[in-house]
């Protein structure tokens, strides 16, 4: 750790993983529900754990974000952060919302209530007081690490960072404007969802890789560079007016549906040329980096982004075809395998790369961490195939030949059962990765036979400790 | 960059041939969506077509392409030292995408007069979707094009008029398919 103020990352970091823990114990009831339908029905509905699964996600995904921001813009700008300060104190502030959503969801207080009640808009039921505090929080990170930025050294992953986080902070002010007329709310709903996680996500994706492709491979800063201007041209031009992709049914006008159609195909390229970019980056690199979990992750991350948001996203993007699929469980894989490729991977991979560092922890402790990649992305991977499968023939049975959704339902739950063991494979994956990264403090394997080769081969190679 | 690769030899800027193929994957998907959907209904294809301008759009073409030829004139012109008429290029191409544009508008607003929309048939979906957005473009190109004639740098001339070739280009690939194809 070269700048003391990259420790307001280990809080951000811990508090997003306690996070994920919650998400994924919700999404582990969730899919108990799926199969036990009555479970908790009275105490805490399908819809409250849903909430809590989606709205915990994105919490954490954020705060990894801004975790990702304090860690890696004082090294990239060489100096420290603005103001340790505020960064704890905007921490403070989402951690009270979050803490409120929570109560306020789990016990649905003040129903109703202007400033206090949950508003009701799926993603986007926080309640008015969380929504503004989420602003004064956005703001005073964006006031922060540009401080940062401007006073320090200014590079492309930095700038493409920061283009990213104000496009988030920006964008989300949209949640605030809710039209009655519901096609314009959906409309404007989505310019908060989807030109977030096909958007500007992307551009804080592809530069949170970009540092680590330049750290773990020690590829030339001008190659990264270069990849990382394409991709996130790339990424902008799909990903905005792929928007239309969401606006097929919601009442909007028809020519949406090929400007959807077209546009939003396209956005498998930038997903491409980031699994590309990661591949090519080990291949060219020279650097040997002892953190071999981390870069497992990040290339973890850019494969199954790719084939969760670039595959899956296309398997029902064009509208002949969501006629049909929308809504069903083809959505929810999609759904699953994206947001787990895309970011969590993504929060995964710079948390495997700074963690060691930050708790000054070097031997790391690699054999668990890989392991637990390996459990969680198993057990993602197979959830996703399950609903899929799910999903072809809920769409088959309900919207080709016309059954009941009910029917349709109980006939399809093998494919139910099987993705609560998916979800249990993932949960153990992660008790495993948060056991790894928090508690072990010193873990050395013996080389195995290649790696010992290797050693004796290659001077400069370092092992996986 | 450590080595030199192919991307280097490439006229102009990288992003802006990342721009081009972008643009021709978006015409090209559209236009091949185009040409499913007539495939399912002939006829009222046809019909509708028999709807368009074909005089206006024949001109365009002509307008465009010999925008393009001025606009390619501009580089040499420069490199050569007239900087003075090598903006001149520029201005008169970047007239030629207004004038482009004015008949673009009488077409618009004669289809209009009739009562036609974009939801009037499917094959006026994609004429207003495929030729308002190449228009869009055209008003871009003309930006482009007066910028690069006032910040005129041999390099800034190569990456706008390759901008404005890509104009062309997707032009010449629209005229044919939408207008003329029976």
């Amino acid at each position: 750790m070269k700048y003391q103020s990259q420790k307001i990352a280990y809080a951000y970091f811990a508090v997003a993983l306690g996070l994920f823990a919650v998400q994924i114990l919700g999404g582990l009831l969730a899919g108990w529900v799926y199969v036990m339908p009555n479970t908790l029905s009275e105490l805490v509905p399908f819809n409250i754990i849903r909430m809590l699964h989606t709205n915990s996600l994105v919490v954490w995904l954020l705060l990894g974000f801004f975790g990702a921001a304090y860690f890696l813009i004082p090294e990239e700008a060489e100096r420290e952060i603005h103001s340790p300060t505020i960064a704890y104190l905007q921490l403070i502030i989402l951690v009270v919302g979050t803490l409120g959503v929570v109560v306020t969801y789990l016990f649905n207080l003040f129903e109703g209530n202007w400033l206090l009640g949950k508003e009701g808009r799926e993603f986007l039921e926080q309640p008015k007081w969380v929504k503004a505090g989420i602003v004064v929080a956005a703001l005073m990170f964006l006031f922060n690490v540009t401080m940062t930025v401007l006073k320090g050294k200014k590079t492309a992953i930095t700038n493409i960072l920061l283009l990213g986080l104000w496009g988030l902070a920006l964008l989300f002010l949209f949640a605030f404007y809710n039209p009655v007329n519901l096609s314009l709310d959906k409309m404007y709903w989505w310019y908060v969802i989807h030109l977030w996680v096909e958007g500007v996500w992307e551009l804080i994706m592809a530069s949170i890789l970009a540092y680590l492709m330049l750290k773990l491979t020690g590829v030339d800063r001008e190659v990264v560079e270069k990849w990382l201007y394409v991709i996130v041209a790339a990424a902008l031009f799909s990903g905005i007016l792929g928007t239309g992709h969401h606006y097929y049914w919601i009442g909007a006008p028809g020519y949406w549906q090929w400007i959807g159609s077209i546009f939003s195909s396209l956005e498998v390229i930038p997903f491409f040329a980031m699994m590309s970019f990661a591949f090519v980056m080990v291949w060219k690199g020279r650097r040997d980096h002892p953190n071999k979990a981390a870069l497992l992750w990040s290339l973890g991350c850019a494969t199954l982004a790719f084939f969760g948001a670039g595959i899956w996203g296309f398997l029902h993007t064009l509208h002949g075809v969501n006629y049909y699929t929308h809504g069903t469980q083809i959505t929810a894989a999609h759904g699953h395998l994206a947001f787990f490729g895309a970011y969590v991977c993504l929060n995964l991979a710079i948390m495997s790369y700074a963690m060691p560092i930050l708790k000054h922890r070097d031997p790391y402790n690699q054999v668990l961490n890989m392991a637990s990649f390996w459990l969680m992305s198993g057990g993602m991977v197979f959830m996703t195939f399950t609903l899929t499968f799910a999903g072809t023939v809920q769409t088959h049975m309900q919207r080709v030949i016309g059954e009941y959704y009910m029917d349709v339902q109980d006939s399809i739950a093998i494919f139910y059962w099987m993705r609560f063991g998916a979800g249990i494979a993932v949960l153990l994956g992660v008790l495993l990765f948060l056991y790894a990264i928090f508690m072990p403090r010193r873990e050395v394997v013996t080389p195995g036979p290649i790696e010992r080769h290797r050693l004796e081969e290659d001077p400069d190679h370092v092992p996986a400790e | 960059m450590s080595e030199a690769t192919v991307l280097d030899e490439l006229p102009g800027d990288l992003m802006m041939w990342v721009l081009i193929v972008s643009e021709l994957l978006v015409f090209g998907a559209g236009l091949a969506a185009f040409l499913a959907v007539r495939a399912t209904d002939p006829a009222g294809f046809a019909e509708a077509q028999s709807f368009l301008n074909r005089s206006a759009a024949g001109l365009n073409t002509v307008i465009l392409v010999t925008s393009g030829f001025l606009a390619a004139l501009a580089l040499p012109l420069r490199e050569a030292g007239r900087s003075g008429i090598s903006r001149l290029a520029l201005v008169a191409a970047s007239l030629l995408g207004v004038l482009f544009l004015v008949i673009k508008a009488v077409e618009y607003s004669d289809k209009s007069a009739l009562g036609i929309g974009w939801d009037s048939h499917p094959f006026f979906t994609f004429y207003y979707l495929l030729t308002g957005f190449h228009a869009a473009h055209v008003v871009a190109g003309i930006v482009i094009l007066l910028l690069v004639g006032w910040r005129n740098a041999p390099r800034n001339i190569e990456v706008g008029t390759a901008f404005w070739h890509m104009v062309d280009l997707v032009w010449v690939l629209l005229f044919p398919v939408i207008y003329l194809l029976r």
